[in-house]
């Protein structure tokens, strides 16, 4: 199995996956639930709180932190429990920011780029093909490059810019984690769903794997290898 | 000046300009009656909002008391009367739903009108201590080529979606309807459902001298006056945009805080009545939590946190701001109670408190600006038992001849699946959050939506709306219970038990006669149906005065069902989910084409009388389909309705990409088994190995069950009729929308 209580050296091992809460987070409870699935102990984590309790990861999840009124992420950047996150985060601690977490991180400048207006100017919800590119980094061991997988997309703010140096570099370095397949949904340059920093801890994904790990609520189960993949890191 | 009691009371008999507020010469004398005087103006603005037709109810209440005397059952905990019903659920849970209108704000504003009637209906459902845990919006807009539905269309299903999805809720389910009648007049209606633990549930009643009234969220501004006496109780004249005013905005942010905090606070058992502030504000609040505590009441205006420090006593209590409740507390919670919305981030103000004796007074700087009997206010509005009379067109309608009826063909299924009623709603409900919270299990374009409850048992709940306008017109008593049985047939297709109705009756002016026949016609049907379905009404909603330039709108009412599964594991989809299995065709197909989606969309007809209703038939057709379901003898199950056997079978071969040889029964003419609307019918998929025993079953119950083909291979073929390939038919059924207003997103 995977996650839970593992032997592997013997020893009991129990990761501890943090959820931030931010002020208008909605997907908190969701990703709780899709580490728990996962195999891992879930430690709720409050933006006012600078403390990180002990977790081993992070989850920014998403939503409209602060509706979202200024630009996305922008006000969440400057929440209390930011400084240490970035400083974990920096020291290598896997963090995945899904959505408006994928926004927070960029305005934190933990990850390059930016998150703007969908370019149809719509909100859209649908269920996503995408194609992973890299199987490299803390959260998509589960996966193999190329495999093509389906988790839901659901964002008004997702199309991902960047320079064209910046661009080049990303998908120079392979830390393009995952295109979109068959259709942007919202215009993301270079089809792009998602990236991670240079050592490949930090990972930012517009669409949202907690809801696709379980047959009954999702379009199938392709989301949990984020989250079984960092389990499985975290062990090693 | 502020016009304080005492000068009321130093001028008693000067007038007051109440006409201009909506209120009537024999109104305004009882007002003087009670108060022994003439009212102050804060006074007069708060009788001409809790009297008005939005509030009050006055003509339709002596309709409505009908649906007090249908046997509760033994699961409602809260019935009407209160915010919105209580329905127990087992495993300690109960379930809060209500349908609501936000018709005329919508019109004036669609984007800020769609999300704010979110937003009022979402805190109807927290007031009762639930968490609120999906929307579902059943919208109708004129034609939809008309310019003006492009005008309002794209606003308002935005606003749906930018306030819904904001608040973390997700849509599930509603409809998507076009006919001219709604030109000038669309209807947005907004469903709410929370779930609570049994002993969360609360109440609205101020009870405890000494207690506090707490002011929570928003602060209030100039937006929203007039919006229930004047926009939501009058009929538009040409000049209907420029009320721009009275219409509330809408701040979602806020609202998803404000559910936290008092989540948190219900939680902790320091809430001891709750009251939204909707339609009519601080004023509603205020009288309905101290007529409701039969207590008295102090409330210091001047304490209330203002948007613009130049609003006075009159404007504060007639604001409709959105993203506020009021909370009565004991002085001992009170700091509890600020503490929790410190930490949300929500404004908390002690306003007031309860008091002995029976008046609500209400002070300005330490002057009293309202004295009075809050029940006056609250319980003893007018009561008025309108003149009815049948339309006198009606006999005509129900005499017109219907087209005469073609051959059934390729080219007229394409036709038909690509009329705006009949098309896919992709191009709009891509633009809600369906999944968020991640318990959806059902969501568009399904029958009904399905939402899990528990994780641990897998308890789940359905929910469908439904209403055809074009029904109601022919015949408001059958309409109205077309809409009821279509609902409850869609909630058992998902293989739950239809236990509970709301309601949301959308019709025209009840100054007019003939306006006020449909109603009380379809109120009884309602309610003589919802009694032999044993689905009780537990609340809901009246919208009059839905017309344009003089003509009402095709009376609408909008039914939503709620069911009960005990697993949602079990639910039955509506597509099709494997090749091979045996698709069966329950109940009977008579020649009904009176008011049908084929009269109107291919012929612009509406006439004739609508389908046959036989609510026993729906009984024993929603018990198979539980049954069904439970026994795991279902792979899909459809109801048929708007366009008849050809739309069900077009959007269950559609759903998961499976195909489908039909041979139709001789009994009929194709045509006719195609595209009849009759009601008590379902279309279902079997695994040939349960095929025997599933027929056996309608048997048993005598359901007529017919077998019409199997599912197979890529296209829809329809023996001696048609053959069409589904990437033919799913271009058809997609493309209408986004060709009127804009391509899909990413396309």
């Amino acid at each position: 199995m995977i996650g839970g209580c593992w032997r592997g050296t013997g020893r009991v091992v129990q990761v501890k996956i943090g959820v931030v809460t931010f002020p208008g987070s909605l997907d908190d409870r969701d990703a709780q639930r899709a580490a728990r699935l996962a195999g891992a102990e879930v430690t709720p984590l409050w933006h006012a709180d600078a403390d990180l309790h002990d977790v081993d990861a992070v989850v920014l999840p998403g939503g409209f932190s602060y509706g979202d009124y200024l630009r996305c992420g922008a006000i969440a950047r400057f929440a209390q429990v930011m400084p240490t996150l970035i400083d974990a985060a920096n020291g290598g601690m896997p963090v995945l920011g899904i959505c408006n977490g994928f926004q927070v991180l960029c305005e934190s400048h933990l990850l390059p780029g930016a998150l703007t207006r969908n370019q149809h100017l719509h909100f859209v919800h649908r269920d996503q093909p995408l194609r992973v590119a890299n199987n490299t980094t803390a959260w998509t061991t589960a996966y193999s490059v190329d495999q093509e997988i389906t988790i839901p997309v659901k964002n008004g703010e997702g199309c991902f810019v960047a320079d064209q140096k910046t661009l080049d570099a990303l998908e120079q370095e392979g830390r393009v984690v995952a295109y979109y397949a068959q259709g942007n949904p919202n215009g993301s340059l270079r089809d792009i769903a998602g990236i991670t920093n240079e050592r490949g801890n930090v990972l930012g994904l517009m669409p949202h794997p907690e809801h696709a790990v379980e047959a009954l609520t999702g379009p199938g189960t392709d989301g949990l290898g984020f989250f079984t993949s960092v389990l499985k890191e975290l062990v090693r | 000046m502020i016009d304080t009691v005492k000068n009321a009371e130093a001028t008693a008999t000067d007038g007051l300009p109440y006409a201009e507020l909506g209120l009537q010469d024999d109104e305004y004398a009882k007002i003087v009656e009670i108060l022994g005087r003439r009212p102050t103006q804060s006074e007069l603005a708060m009788y001409s909002i809790m009297w008005s037709e939005h509030c009050s109810y006055k003509s339709s209440k002596v309709h409505l008391s009908q649906f007090g005397k249908i046997p509760k059952g033994d699961r409602m905990l809260v019935g009407m009367g209160e915010n919105a019903g209580v329905v127990d659920v087992g495993e300690g849970l109960a379930v809060t739903f209500k349908v609501e209108s936000h018709n005329h704000p919508s019109y004036v504003e669609p984007y800020q009108g769609a999300a704010t009637g979110i937003g009022g209906i979402v805190r109807d459902i927290l007031t009762m201590g639930a968490r609120p845990v999906l929307v579902m919006d059943p919208l109708r807009f004129g034609d939809a080529d008309h310019p003006d539905t492009k005008r309002v269309l794209p606003g308002i299903v935005a606003g749906v979606g930018g306030y819904g999805n904001c608040l973390g809720l997700p849509n599930v389910g509603g409809e998507v309807v076009f006919d001219p009648s709604y030109q000038g007049n669309p209807l947005v209606n907004a469903l709410c459902l929370g779930v609570m633990p049994v002993e969360r549930i609360q109440l609205s009643a101020a009870k405890g001298v000494g207690n506090v009234v707490v002011l929570l969220g928003a602060k209030t501004g100039r937006d929203g006056i007039g919006g229930v006496s004047v926009l939501a109780s009058a009929t538009f004249e040409e000049d209907g945009p420029a009320n721009r005013p009275a219409v509330q905005v809408g701040d979602p942010f806020t609202e998803k805080l404000l559910i936290e905090a008092c989540l948190e606070m219900f939680d902790a058992k320091l809430v001891e009545g709750i009251q939204d502030l909707g339609g009519a504000g601080l004023t509603c609040a205020l009288t309905e939590t101290s007529a409701a505590g039969k207590s008295g009441m102090v409330a210091y205006l001047d304490r209330v946190p203002l948007r613009e420090a130049s609003m006075d006593p009159t404007e504060v209590l007639a604001s409709e701001s959105q993203e506020r409740m009021l909370a009565i507390v004991t002085p001992d919670s009170l700091p509890e109670v600020l503490a929790i919305a410190e930490k949300w981030g929500v404004l908390a103000t002690a306003i007031g408190e309860v008091t002995t004796g029976d008046r609500l007074k209400i002070l300005w700087h330490g002057e009293a600006v309202v004295d009075v009997p809050p029940g006056s206010l609250a319980d003893d509005g007018p009561v008025y038992h309108r003149p009815m009379v049948r339309p006198a067109d009606l006999d005509a309608l129900n005499n017109a001849p219907l087209p005469d009826y073609p051959e059934a063909t390729k080219d007229l299924l394409l036709k038909m699946i690509s009329s705006p009623n009949l098309c896919s709603k992709r191009w709009v409900v891509e633009q809600y959050d369906r999944i968020v919270m991640g318990n959806s299990v059902l969501a568009w374009p399904e029958d009904a939506g399905v939402v899990r409850l528990s994780e641990q048992t897998g308890l789940g709940v359905a929910l469908a709306t439904d209403g055809n306008g074009r029904y109601t017109r022919l015949d408001p008593f059958a309409g109205a219970q077309l809409a009821l049985a279509e609902a409850y047939r869609n909630v058992a297709a998902t293989g739950a038990v239809p236990i509970a109705v709301t309601d949301c009756l959308n019709f025209g002016s009840p100054e007019d006669p003939e306006v006020m026949w449909q109603f009380a016609e379809a109120t009884r049907g309602l309610a003589e149906a919802c009694a032999f379905l044993e689905t009780p009404v537990t609340g809901g909603n009246v919208s009059f005065y839905n017309s344009t330039a003089g003509t009402p709108i095709n009376p609408t009412p909008v039914v939503g069902v709620l069911g009960l599964l005990d697993d949602v594991a079990r639910r039955t989809p509506m597509g099709f989910q494997d090749q091979g299995e045996t698709l069966l065709l329950l109940g009977d197909t008579h020649d009904e084409l009176g008011g049908s989606e084929w009269a109107w969309s291919q012929h612009r007809h509406l006439g004739g009388v609508p389908p046959r209703v036989d609510l026993a038939r729906e009984k024993v057709l929603a018990e198979v389909l539980v049954s069904g379901s439970r026994d795991g003898m279902l792979s899909s199950a459809h109801d048929l309705s708007d366009g008849g056997l050809a739309q069900a079978l077009v959007e269950s071969a559609l759903a998961k990409g499976i195909g489908a040889r039909i041979v139709l029964p001789e009994t009929q003419t194709a045509f006719v088994q195609l595209f009849s609307e009759s009601a008590g019918r379902a279309l279902v998929s079997v695994p040939r190995s349960e095929e025997l025993r599933f027929t056996e079953m309608c048997n048993v119950r005598d359901l007529p069950v017919t077998r019409i083909g199997v599912t197979d291979g890529t296209a829809l073929e329809i023996q001696d009729v048609l053959t069409v390939d589904l990437d033919e038919l799913r271009t058809a059924h997609e493309a209408t929308l986004p060709a009127l207003f804009g391509p899909l997103a990413g396309t």
